[in-house]
Parts: structure tokens; sequence; C-alpha cells
């Protein structure tokens, strides 16, 4: 294990993308995922461990406008306990609700999830079906500058996300859907919460009359990244979701994914899961 | 040359002040540098909840935290629950209901069920099961430890 040479606790964003701009920093949060992969030898540290916990700026879940933002440190117990989250991005709830264990619960960020970028991340799969964006932070000349990325955009592949190493993940900004909006967030495994998904579904819509509206469905551990299924969701759009539309949809979504086999499950099953799963969600999605 | 880094923290409402290198883990300066060995290593990867502490008041696996990470905060650990009045309520409950055989994941599963019952008081045994969900054990296929900590949340309740 390469040494850490220097442990640093910033407590602003200005500081913190300060220490980043010097270079070779391991950004610490909850520590739920960068323990077990140094421990394990998977990830090696830089020769700077930054500690964010104390910066305010990276706190909070707050509606501003149209906008939900959700600060990087927000663990996903206070995600659980938000009832705007409850009530407005009802899929990112129960993604939460799914996740591990109430001691990871405890621990584990939103801003951790995003940055280790694993294609079964919990709550990647609703937050890309919300079209959630990140907020970057960075200091290159003397001033903290911010971009946003959307998140189909940020994620690159497994472990692996558009962040500059001299950027910091301040906030995910999700837009609020739109009013009558219902969906569900279905996650496969073995042990309720603490296994990881071998496949994950978010999918909302809103019902208008017979038809669906603002079809949104996104899959987790089906690709290298968590995705979105555009040629499923076009198939839905504007359609009654009758047994010939959702048979339809499912044929799509599997010309959508491109699963492999691991040791949770192999790509036959993995298809096979999403082709029921998908069909389950939606007829729930649309009795609600 | 590692870093080394000074931490302050309370722990089971005692002022610590101590010098641990930056990768070391919470769980690591409990049992090996405090000599505290009610906490214990089971799994080190937080999927067993052996390790289980409170830290400002919730729980988290002491195996994922560095032992940094601690400066400012308060910790309680299973020798501080132990004699706090809802560690005595849990600790009969256990003994009255058989819910210890090696009592290897007995520390942790304290530790979180004293949080669950704090949270949830009266909690019935799907608040239970679910706020549990992250504690192993081996031994007793779980029946007698949902029972001991539905006494003890029922016994809080009436209080
Ligand atoms: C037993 C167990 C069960 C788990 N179950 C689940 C599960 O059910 N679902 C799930 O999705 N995940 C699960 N995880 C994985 C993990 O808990 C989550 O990914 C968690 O959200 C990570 O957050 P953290 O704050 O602990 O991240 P950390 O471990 O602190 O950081 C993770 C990575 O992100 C980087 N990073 C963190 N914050 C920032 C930031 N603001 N800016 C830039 N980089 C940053 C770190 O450098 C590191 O590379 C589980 C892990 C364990 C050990
Ligand atoms: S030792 Fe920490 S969860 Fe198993
Ligand atoms: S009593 Fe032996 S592991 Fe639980």
């Amino acid at each position: 294990m390469a040494d850490i040479e220097r442990y640093k606790t910033p407590t602003s964003l200005a500081e913190a993308t300060e220490i980043l701009r010097a270079g070779n920093v391991t950004v610490l949060a909850g520590g739920t995922d960068l323990l077990p992969q140094t421990q394990a030898g998977r990830v090696h540290f830089q020769p700077t461990l930054m500690n964010v916990r104390r910066v305010p700026e990276l706190q909070g879940i707050a509606e501003e406008g149209a906008v939900v933002r959700i600060g990087a440190l927000v663990t996903i117990t206070e995600l659980l306990e938000s009832a705007l989250v409850r009530g407005r991005l009802g899929i990112l709830w129960q993604a939460c609700d799914h996740f591990a264990s109430d001691q990871i619960r405890n621990a584990a960020t939103v801003g951790g999830n995003l940055c280790n970028a694993s294609p079964a991340g919990d709550t990647l799969v609703p937050l890309l079906a919300l079209d959630a964006r990140v907020v970057l932070a960075a200091k290159p000349d003397g001033a903290v500058q911010t971009r946003r990325v959307p998140l189909a955009e940020f994620l690159l592949g497994p472990g692996r996300t558009c962040r500059a190493p001299t950027e910091l993940l301040a906030a995910v900004e999700v837009p609020l859907p739109p009013a009558g909006f219902a969906g569900e967030f279905y996650k496969h495994g073995t042990r309720p919460g603490l296994d990881i998904a071998a496949i994950s579904i978010a999918a909302g819509a809103r019902r208008d009359g017979a038809v669906l509206r603002d079809v949104r469905i996104a899959f987790g551990a089906v690709a290298p990244t968590v995705i979105r299924a555009p040629r499923t969701e076009a198939v839905l759009e504007g359609r009654a979701p009758d047994a010939a539309t959702l048979a339809a949809a499912v044929h799509a979504a599997l010309g959508e994914i491109q699963p492999i086999s691991d040791v949770r499950a192999s790509d036959w099953y993995r298809r096979e899961l999403i082709g029921n799963i998908l069909k389950r969600v939606l007829t729930h999605a649309c009795q609600m | 040359m590692p870093a080394k880094c000074d931490i302050a923290f309370s722990l089971n409402g005692v002022k610590r002040e101590l010098t641990v290198p930056a990768g070391m883990s919470a769980l690591e300066m409990l049992r090996d540098r405090l000599g505290l060995t009610g906490t214990k290593y089971g799994c080190g990867e937080g999927e067993c909840g052996a390790c289980t502490i409170l830290v400002d008041g919730s729980t988290v696996n002491s195996c994922l935290m560095f032992a940094a990470d601690c400066d400012g905060r308060e910790l309680v650990t299973i020798e501080g629950v132990a004699v706090s009045a809802a560690g005595e309520r849990l600790r009969d409950a256990f003994v009255a209901n058989g819910a210890v055989q090696c009592g290897f994941c007995t520390p942790g599963l304290m530790v979180q069920a004293s949080h669950l019952i704090e949270r949830h008081p009266g909690a019935d045994e799907a608040t239970i099961r679910r706020g549990i969900e992250g504690n192993l054990c081996r031994c007793t296929g779980y029946r007698k430890i949902i029972d001991a900590v539905a006494a003890a949340a029922k016994e809080k309740s009436h209080e």
C-alpha cells in the first residue's frame, strides 16, 4: 500500500479545491468504498488524503427553483429522511431504501456513490432516469469555478468518470419531474439490501388519460455504466401500456443492454430479469 | 514518511487525544491502540456488522471508517452501550431469550439494536429485521435475536 504523506481536512470549498489544484489527491467522503478498496490493494492512495467531510458547501438538500440540489456529502440515510426526496423524487427514495444496511447508509454519501461509478450503483439508476447533472468545482486560477455535466456524460465506464483529478464533485442537481410523474425502482439480489444488484431498473412516467407521457427508464448492472433506455422509452411514449406495447418495450430493452456474466448472474439470466421485471415495474407504475 | 494525524474525540463520554497513521481504520484504533476489544473484527468489509459503533448518534461499520475521521466526533462503543440503561435492557433481553451462542455477533448487534430502539421505540418485527440487516450471526438463526430486540423495544416503549 502506498503511503499517505499528507492528511488534509479543508473547511471550505475554496480550500478543498486549492488542495486539489496542487495535485495527487485522494478524496475521502464516507469511506465505505475507499477503505475496503485501498485495504484490498485495488485502489492506491495518492500522497495526499483529503477528507471533505467538513466542507459546508457539500452539505444539504434544497429545492432551488425547478431543481433539487443534493450536496455531495448527503448520506443515503439523509436522502431517506428527506420529505422532498420522498415526495418528489420517489424512485431515488426507493433506491435508497434498497441500499445496503443501516450502518452503511449512515456513512455512504451520494457523491461517493457517483464518483465510484459502479455499473450497479444504486442511486445512479434513478438519478439517470431523472435527468440529473453533477456539479464539478475546481479552482484553476484563484477563483472557484463550477461546471455542470449531465450524468450520462459524467459516467464513462466501471469506476471511471469525466471528473478531472483537480475537480471535486460538489453536488448533484435533479430537475423536478412533471406533476403526476410516478415510478418504481427495482433491484434484484439475494440479500435484500447488502447485495450488489444483479440488475436494477428505475422506470417512471406520467399517466395522461389512457397513455403514458414523459417515460423515463434506466438500467443498472447490464452495461459498463448505468444506462438510459431511449428506444424503450420511445416505444412507450404516448402509448397505452397494453400487452402488445409492453412486449414491444421489452424487445427494445433487450436490444439496448449488453449484460456480462459474472459471479452475480449470467448474461442470459440478466436478460431474463430485465425482460420480466421491466414488464412488472411498468405495470406497477401504470397503476399509480 | 507516512502521515500521522493528531486527533481528539469523545469515546464513551471521555475525551481522548491520539496520534494515528492516516490509513488506519477506526476499528484497528479501538482494538489495537485503545484496547477496547468489545468491538469485533469479522469481515473488514462492511458485510457483517460485528464492528458496529455509534458515531455522533448514528451507527457505522468501524472497519469502513478511517481513524483520522474520528477527530472532533463522539464515539460510543459496546463498552459504552453496555453501561447505559438501554444496554442493560438489551443484555437482559438477550439473556432471557437465549439470543447469544458464540457471542461474536452480540456486541455489534447490541449497538445496532440500541440505535434501532432509540429511533423506533416499540419497533415491530419487520422494522427490527430491517434494522439488523447489516449484522450477520452464524449461530442463532436470528429468531431469538429478533425476539430479544422486540422484548427490549417493548420495555422501552412502556417507559
Ligand atoms: C457492505 C457494503 C455494501 C454496499 N452496498 C451498496 C449498495 O447497496 N448500493 C450501492 O450503490 N453501493 C453500495 N456500496 C458501495 C458504497 O457504500 C457506495 O458506493 C457509497 O455511496 C460510497 O460513498 P462514500 O461516501 O462511502 O464514498 P468514499 O468511499 O468516501 O468514496 C468513493 C469514491 O469517490 C471519491 N469521492 C467521494 N466523494 C467525492 C467528491 N465529493 N468529489 C470527488 N470524488 C469523491 C473517492 O475518492 C472514492 O474514489 C456498498 C459498500 C459496502 C462496503
Ligand atoms: S468487520 Fe466491519 S462489517 Fe464486518
Ligand atoms: S451468536 Fe455466534 S455469530 Fe451470533
